[in-house]
């Protein structure tokens, strides 16, 4: 096989790294097509002799001297409307119309663009001829879903004269809509869809102090662990721990305009499941089905692992370019795990020096890249919009000292610790309440108090005491047995008994207490404290705790969860007045 | 023309490099025939320029750098399929072990498969009852999931797994299949599952794959593909629902480590190669139904933890990709019950979805969950009684151990041949947690407690 100068080829195939050689004109990063089947790869190392690519499909059956055909720009995704609502592998390629020209199964080099050209969009065009426009300003608009407006902004880096404005009407996304007059002379077309980088971050304006939470409606995080808007929380856990659904849970009830739920290296049926369920819920603020507001990037398991290394990349580069319209988008990213691990067996493919545990030296700096793309930004067009990420970790052997989730600690300032011993008992959402932290609990603690009374801080800080207290209380309890202690210690080991069951396990799958709204989780804490409260005067007065426990309160409260709220009939004055009277008829049987 | 490439330039444990090669695919199977006749297999798993690193299946004892021929047959290794397979035997690479000669293919398989899209993949929900009360309630199978069995040397897996396909209704009637595929066990254990299909009367629906202890280390890595291969054949060509047991998955994964590190590989977590985990993945996700599709593959491996460390790297990967665990606990073993099921860290991901109303019966998850919950409770118990006696319990903590007492050798023991119907498991539950006061029971609703409560 004879070949020419300007014509690349492949030389050495190594799993999914091929050594190309036949040229030096290839930069780090860039696309390219790898053989007859024009296999998509990006360019990661460049040599004297050739480049070294990673392929990111399946290489088999590719042969030496097959030509590799250089794209000449690093690897990009489409952004415009139609995103919403789709899923897509990990290099943003739509896996339904996959299905529909593939079949079941997927087959190798296809090129499907992500948004779909044939779909005509109803678009508002904001400018009009000689209008002068720059990165950021919104030239049109288009309803992408019922809930969504989908604004389509000037892309960094344009700004001129805007020439042959079309009219508002109806628009495919690779229609132009106008002609922008670069101050460098030459035309930039501005069209409804816009090309990527996904490894660059998309710029921002600046970037703004978190001062309000993400509701979740999930008790145990809202109350204890909140995560800001605009902030990064790390989920690790060993297998069977509920990671999956504690992202599942956050997904569906996050007071986030957008979700990016990004299957990273997990089970097909995850996202199967994911994928059928958001379909048929509906989003409580306006009855329409969630996967409205989702858009699910799938790169399961078994897929192939140089695109499982894009894929977070990918979900960060779109859920950027909905922040930049303003919106607040939650990322969920399961796991963060499999794409280091991706990491690690590229590095290892490209023989250099493994760090610890064989993951690659530059581990830390990916993750920490990473993580940097969330927070609450002005954005170029001027208004306010946010990303935050949540990250599951999947620890080898629920080992938390293991780089991945050592590292991503330094990068979350939220840890949600999942709890192998918690979830043998069904303890869900199986987060552990002495290991698991939330920095961010302090800035946020001035928009508690303010929009829920000035004592919620303190009484949280309350709570937690109990649950500490009784964490201490349980060694001697494991030695000798609960009946010995004081009624006053044995008090605390039934309130945090109460707080355990009662308030910190949620389930997910009650038609209720799957989200509890904060207010309601306010109520709760509340309730719990005037039973502790009166309780302790009982104790004080010696009367024993046998006695108001005997009275059944103590299981009712254990129950509230499904009984307060719209619907169920009793509310806070309800069990507050039960309350009450159980402690004032103990009190005055024994007076 | 048939091309042979006389010689190789390099050996190198089960890898041999051809030199002077043109146009050879990655992933290319290959024949190698020797100068006193004899016949190797093997893959190509590397090319660098006109060199060709290829894995040797049967090992590379006696080849020289000049004894060989090389033939590349340009494509990966396939798997010859009809439906005659049902039945028969073959080797760990697929090749007929029964004496009954090849098989007339109807279609022919690269072994690797393709990846469902998830788009296209049917959410598993129906389950299949195992008759086995410890995985019925607690950790109940789904058709189309993937739900291994950790246990440990000398443990009885494989009476469970054995029981399990004799009482477990796969299909609805006829369409069932089962796919055994014996990675380096003994002989004795693949004899012991040949008898037992054979018990079941269903001798003439199961397919072997057969990669015993004696034989080559690289075919056992082949072994499962093979055996999804035929797997996915039978469920998504020919509509069967097929169940795939795989034993002994921690072989396999030796295996690997074993090829991985013969390459010069940088290992992993104590030796096992960093990829590990997507190749396991590869395997475990080739389970499933499909939309528009009849059949189903549903996988139970089997894999002995070393150790009985259930935080080892191949218990660990395999737990983080399959759908859930049946864990054998030692203990259990030691005072003799049987099935010896840790009920605790057992677990099945897909049952929410698969029981309840409609299903299996209306009260089926919320007593579940009290089991796992009062279970855990019986733990605590225990450990306080190991410390101050069980005399010195209070009443409540002394019910809680007859309960755990009561579950575990009434309840969770059965015997080999018992078959319990769904009904009768979910009562026995209901009697034995009777044995706690009503207020205990903080995982039921009134409505359940009131109606199958009966303290």
């Amino acid at each position: 096989m004879k070949k020419n100068d300007t014509a690349y080829y492949i030389h050495g195939i190594n799993g999914p790294v091929i050594d190309v050689r036949g040229g030096t004109g290839l930069s780090m990063l860039d696309m390219v097509r790898v053989g007859e089947l024009r296999l998509p790869g990006e360019v990661v190392g460049v040599s004297k002799s050739g480049a070294t690519v990673q392929v990111y499909e399946d290489t088999s059956g590719l042969r030496h001297g097959q030509p590799v055909y250089p794209a000449l720009a690093p690897l990009s995704i489409d952004l415009g409307p139609g995103l919403l609502g789709n899923i897509f592998d990990g290099i943003a390629r739509p896996l339904k119309k996959i299905e529909d020209t593939a079949g079941v199964f997927i087959t190798r080099g296809l090129d499907i663009p992500a948004l779909d050209p044939e779909k005509l969009w109803d678009v508002t065009v904001n400018i009009k001829d000689g209008d002068l426009v720059s990165e950021g300003m919104v030239f049109a608009e288009c309803p992408e879903t019922f809930a969504v407006r989908h604004l389509s902004l000037v892309p960094p880096g344009v700004s001129g004269v805007a020439q042959g404005v079309k009219p508002s009407g109806k628009y495919g996304t690779s229609d132009v809509i106008a002609t922008v007059k670069l101050k460098n002379g030459s035309d930039y077309q501005l069209k409804l869809s816009q090309k990527w980088p996904i490894r660059v971050p998309r710029p921002v304006r600046e970037r703004l102090p978190i001062i309000r939470p993400m509701i979740t409606g999930q008790r145990v995080i809202d109350t204890l662990f909140p995560v800001g808007r605009g902030g990064c929380a790390a989920i690790p856990g060993p297998f069977g721990a509920g990671k999956t659904m504690v992202q599942h849970q956050l997904a569906k009830w996050a007071d986030a305009d957008i979700i990016v739920y990004l299957g990273c290296g997990e089970r097909g049926n995850e996202m199967t499941q994911v994928l059928e369920e958001f379909s048929e819920l509906t989003d409580p603020k306006n009855g329409r089905p969630l996967m409205e507001r989702t858009i699910l990037i799938a790169n399961t398991s078994n897929m192939p692992v140089a695109a499982r290394e894009a894929s977070i990349y990918t979900g960060v580069t779109i859920a950027e370019y909905y922040r930049d319209m303003g919106y607040h988008v939650a990322l969920m990213a399961d796991s963060t795990s499999r794409w280091a691990e991706a990491l690690r067996e590229i590095s290892g493919r490209l023989e250099e020096m493994p760090a610890e545990e064989a993951f690659p030296a530059y581990l830390p700096s990916r993750l920490a890249e990473f993580y940097e793309r969330a927070g609450l930004m002005k954005t170029l067009s001027g208004s306010e919009g946010s990303i935050t990420i949540i990250g599951a970790v999947s620890p080898q052997g629920g080992d938390f000292s293991e780089p991945v989730t050592q590292n991503t600690k330094r990068f979350t300032r939220c840890f949600w610790a999942l709890d192998r011993s918690l979830a043998y008992a069904r303890h869900f959402p199986a987060i552990n309440w002495t290991s698991s932290y939330s920095e961010y609990f302090i800035d946020l603690a001035p928009w508690y108090d303010a929009e829920l009374g000035s004592d919620f801080t303190a009484k949280r800080q309350r709570m937690i005491n109990i649950l500490h207290e009784e964490s201490a209380l349980q060694e001697i309890v494991k030695l000798i047995g609960s009946d010995i202690l004081p009624d006053d210690q044995k008090l605390i080991i039934e309130a945090a008994r109460l707080i355990k069951t009662g308030f910190l396990q949620q389930n997910a799958f009650h038609k209720t207490d799957t989200y509890m709204p904060l207010p309601m989780q306010y109520d709760m804490i509340e309730l719990i404290l005037r039973l502790f409260d009166g309780a302790k005067t009982l104790t004080e007065k010696k009367i024993p705790l046998s006695l108001l426990r005997d009275t059944g309160i103590f299981a009712e409260l254990m129950k509230m969860k499904f009984d307060l709220g719209e619907g169920a009939g009793r509310d806070r004055k309800y069990f507050e007045e039960l309350i009450d009277a159980a402690v004032a008829k103990v009190m005055s049987e024994n007076e | 023309m048939r091309i042979e490439y006389t010689g190789t330039s390099e050996l190198s444990g089960s890898l041999m490099v051809v030199g002077g090669v043109l146009g050879v695919g990655y992933d290319e199977f290959a024949e190698i025939t020797l100068k006193d006749g004899g016949r190797r297999h093997g893959r190509v798993i590397a090319i660098d320029g006109n060199r060709a690193v290829i894995q040797v299946f049967e090992g590379t004892r006696g080849i020289s750098l000049e004894n060989s021929r090389t033939h590349f047959t340009g494509e990966p290794l396939k798997l010859a399929l009809s439906t005659e397979i049902l039945g028969r035997v073959f080797d760990g690479v697929g090749r007929p072990a029964d004496g009954l000669g090849e098989i007339f293919p109807k279609e022919r398989r690269d072994i690797n498969g393709s990846v469902i899209n998830p788009v296209s993949r049917k959410y598993p929900r129906e389950c299949i009852y195992t008759g086995i009360s410890a995985i019925d309630a607690t950790a109940t199978l789904i058709r189309g999931q993937k739900l291994p069995v950790f246990s440990g040397a000398g443990m009885k897996h494989n009476e469970l797994a054995a029981q399990m396909v004799r009482q477990a209704k796969i299909g609805d009637g006829s369409n069932f299949a089962i796919v055994f595929a014996a990675m380096g066990v003994k002989n004795d254990v693949a004899d012991f599952f040949r008898k037992s299909f054979e018990d079941a009367g269903a001798i003439g629906r199961v397919v072997m794959f057969l990669n015993l202890a004696s034989d080559p280390i690289i075919e056992r890595i082949i072994t499962p593909r093979c055996a999804l291969t035929a797997a996915e054949y039978l469920a998504f060509t020919h509509g069967y629902h097929v169940l795939v047991i795989m034993t002994d998955m921690s072989s396999y994964c030796e295996a690997l480590r074993e090829f991985s590190s013969s390459k010069g590989e940088i290992p992993s977590r104590k030796g096992f190669p960093s990829y590990m985990y997507s190749d396991l993945a590869s395997i475990y996700e080739r389970a499933g139904q499909i939309h528009g599709m009849k059949g189903s593959v549903t996988q139970v491996p089997i894999l002995t933890m070393p150790n009985d460390d259930i935080s080892h790297p191949i218990p660990d990967l395999t737990g983080y990709i399959t759908e859930g665990q049946i864990v054998l606990s030692r203990e259990m073993e030691l005072s003799g019950i049987y099935p010896p099921i840790s009920i605790l860290s057992s677990l099945s991901r897909l049952m929410k979805d698969g029981i309840g109303e409609g299903f299996t019966r209306e009260d089926h998850a919320e007593l579940s969950n009290q089991l796992f919950a009062s279970y855990s409770r019986v733990q605590d118990a225990r450990s306080l009684a190991s410390v101050i006696g069980e005399d010195e319990l209070s009443p409540t903590d002394k019910k809680y151990i007859e309960f755990g007492r009561r579950l575990e050798n009434a309840y969770i023991r059965q015997d080999i041949n018992e078959n319990r119907t769904i009904t009768q498991t979910l009562d026995m539950a209901w009697e034995i947690l009777s044995l706690l006061p009503r207020e205990e029971l903080d995982r039921v609703g009134d409505k359940m407690l009131d109606k199958y409560y009966k303290g």
